[in-house]
């Protein structure tokens, strides 16, 4: 029978094979990197909410602490999102007529909580905890960014492993003094390097354990 | 389907089934899965007999005095929570300036008129924990402690403003001369 194939098909043939290799190894590498493109990690993407509250407006503009409404985040492992009740210790008074703060009046009158979308959200297998980070002096900017610039709230860093690793390796890189962990605009200095190291010290850091699987696989 | 079936898994783990802090429940009327405590309870710690520190009366009058000990801790703990809960409304000298009433807030009275400064301590304890007027009560943002905490600088914030001339240091009482 004849050939159906000439011999240069062979050529053809082991390119098809290194192509069809090449393509499922890219389309793994967009699987597995999936989560660190921005947009679908929602990275820098706002995230629409019941009521559009506006850290900008009320941080920056009116010099509200974080601790204010955050209440509980320099003592327990969650910082928390404010009740009601806490808006209307301004709004019972301000903007009382305004419609876009009406589901804050309608959450007070009917005592139900206003449903915000949560914007941060580990995968319920990692534990996190605020209070030791914000004792030890990491700022609320080094993993929120600038929330004193949000209209609204977005993520400003993807929270991935490699991200929490990224500083548990060598926290001197973003450490603090403990008074400035809740300035937003707080400029690192030039020698953060010498300084960095001499606050892990103080602070007592144990830098050695911080990448054991199990200080966020619990 | 492979792919779907490690989709749920992988959702299973990343949300499982227990409630993370202020999650919402489908279980409860209310929808939330913090349960509020049941009214006419008394949980462990919260016997509060101890009236001058859990409500600043001392037979039945305001306590004129803290039932805490004053230090420096103390009243640097108590400026740094005045700052963070009172100034926005108060603003840091206690003269009732604050942002928010810039905002249109009903203007707070000054701390550094007369009837305020000879008011007993225990007075701005009551105020942080059952509100005054159109204030609301800050005892669920703020703990026992640092109530005192404030009210004891409030006290020295009154004093501040109100130094005698011959009080002063001689430093301060010469560049005023
Ligand atoms: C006047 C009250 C108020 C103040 C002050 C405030 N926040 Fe918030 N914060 C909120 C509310 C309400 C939400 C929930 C709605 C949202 O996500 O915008 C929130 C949400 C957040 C979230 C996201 C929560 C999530 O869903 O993941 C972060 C992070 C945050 N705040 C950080 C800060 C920081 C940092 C400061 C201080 C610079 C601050 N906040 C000051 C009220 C406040
Ligand atoms: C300490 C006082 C204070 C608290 C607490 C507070 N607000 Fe406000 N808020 C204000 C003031 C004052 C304004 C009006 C600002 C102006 O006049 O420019 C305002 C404006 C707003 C506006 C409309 C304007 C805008 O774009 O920001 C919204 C919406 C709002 N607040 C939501 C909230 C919610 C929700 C909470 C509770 C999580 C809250 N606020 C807590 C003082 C407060
Ligand atoms: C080391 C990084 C880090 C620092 C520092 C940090 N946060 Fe967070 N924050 C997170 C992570 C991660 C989450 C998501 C937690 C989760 O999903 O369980 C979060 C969630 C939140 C939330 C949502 C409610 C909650 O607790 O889950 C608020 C509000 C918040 N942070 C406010 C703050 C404030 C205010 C500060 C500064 C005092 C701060 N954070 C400092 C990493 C950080
Ligand atoms: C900017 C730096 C930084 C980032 C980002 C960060 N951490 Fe940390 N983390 C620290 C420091 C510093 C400590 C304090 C360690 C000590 O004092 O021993 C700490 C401590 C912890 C602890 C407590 C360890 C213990 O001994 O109990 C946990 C849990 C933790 N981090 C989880 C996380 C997770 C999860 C993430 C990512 C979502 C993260 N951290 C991101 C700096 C960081
Ligand atoms: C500093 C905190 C931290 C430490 C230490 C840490 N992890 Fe993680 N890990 C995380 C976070 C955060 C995530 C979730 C990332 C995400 O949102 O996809 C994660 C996710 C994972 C996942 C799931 C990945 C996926 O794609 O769903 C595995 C598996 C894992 N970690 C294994 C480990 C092992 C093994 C170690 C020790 C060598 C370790 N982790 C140490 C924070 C940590
Ligand atoms: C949102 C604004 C606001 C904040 C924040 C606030 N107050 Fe007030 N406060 C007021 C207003 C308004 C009044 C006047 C109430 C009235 O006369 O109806 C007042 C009145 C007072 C009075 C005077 C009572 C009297 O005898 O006349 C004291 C004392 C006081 N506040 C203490 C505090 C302390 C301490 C804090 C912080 C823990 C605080 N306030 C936070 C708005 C505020």
């Amino acid at each position: 029978m004849a050939q159906v194939f000439p011999r240069s098909a062979n050529w053809a043939s082991k390119a098809s094979i290194l192509a069809a290799l090449l393509i499922v190894a890219s389309i793994l590498g967009v699987v597995l990197n999936i989560n660190r493109i921005d947009y679908v990690s929602m990275v820098g993407v706002a995230i629409d909410q019941p009521v559009h509250f506006s850290h900008k407006h009320h941080v920056t503009g009116m010099g509200i602490d974080c601790r204010y409404c955050h209440t509980t985040v320099e003592v327990s492992a969650f910082a928390g999102v404010p009740p009601t009740e806490t808006c209307m210790t301004c709004h019972s008074q301000i903007w009382t007529e305004a419609p876009i703060l009406e589901p804050v009046r309608a959450s007070f009158r009917d005592n139900k909580a206003i449903e915000w979308n949560r914007v941060h959200d580990l995968p319920d297998f990692v534990y996190f905890n605020h209070s030791i980070h914000v004792s030890q002096g990491i700022g609320c900017q080094s993993c929120h960014g600038q929330v004193d610039q949000m209209p609204l709230m977005m993520k400003a860093h993807t929270l991935n492993m490699e991200w929490c690793l990224d500083c548990h390796r060598d926290p001197a890189q973003f450490i603090r003094p403990r008074d400035q962990v809740f300035n937003m605009n707080y400029e690192y200095p030039a020698n953060q390097e010498t300084l960095g190291k001499s606050l892990v010290a103080d602070y007592d850091v144990q830098t050695s354990q911080l990448t054991n699987c199990s200080i966020c696989h619990r | 389907m492979l792919a779907s079936s490690g989709c749920e898994l992988r959702q299973a783990m990343y949300n499982q089934e227990k409630y993370e802090p202020l999650e919402a429940s489908a279980f409860f009327d209310d929808g939330l899965s913090f349960r509020n405590q049941v009214t006419g309870t008394v949980a462990r710690g919260q016997m509060m007999l101890d009236t001058h520190y859990y409500q600043g009366m001392v037979d039945g009058q305001l306590a004129s005095t803290l039932p805490v000990t004053v230090s420096q801790e103390l009243l640097e703990r108590g400026q740094e929570r005045f700052n963070i809960f009172c100034s926005p409304c108060h603003d840091q000298t206690g003269s009732g300036n604050g942002m928010i009433v810039k905002r249109g807030l009903k203007q707070p009275p000054s701390f550094h008129q007369q009837r305020l400064r000879d008011i007993p301590v225990g007075h701005f304890y009551d105020v942080i924990t059952n509100g005054f007027g159109v204030m609301y009560s800050y005892a669920s943002r703020i703990p026992v402690e640092d109530r005192w905490a404030i009210a004891a600088y409030i006290k020295v914030l009154q004093l501040s403003q109100n130094v005698e001339f011959d009080q002063l240091p001689a430093e301060d009482q010469r560049q005023l001369q």
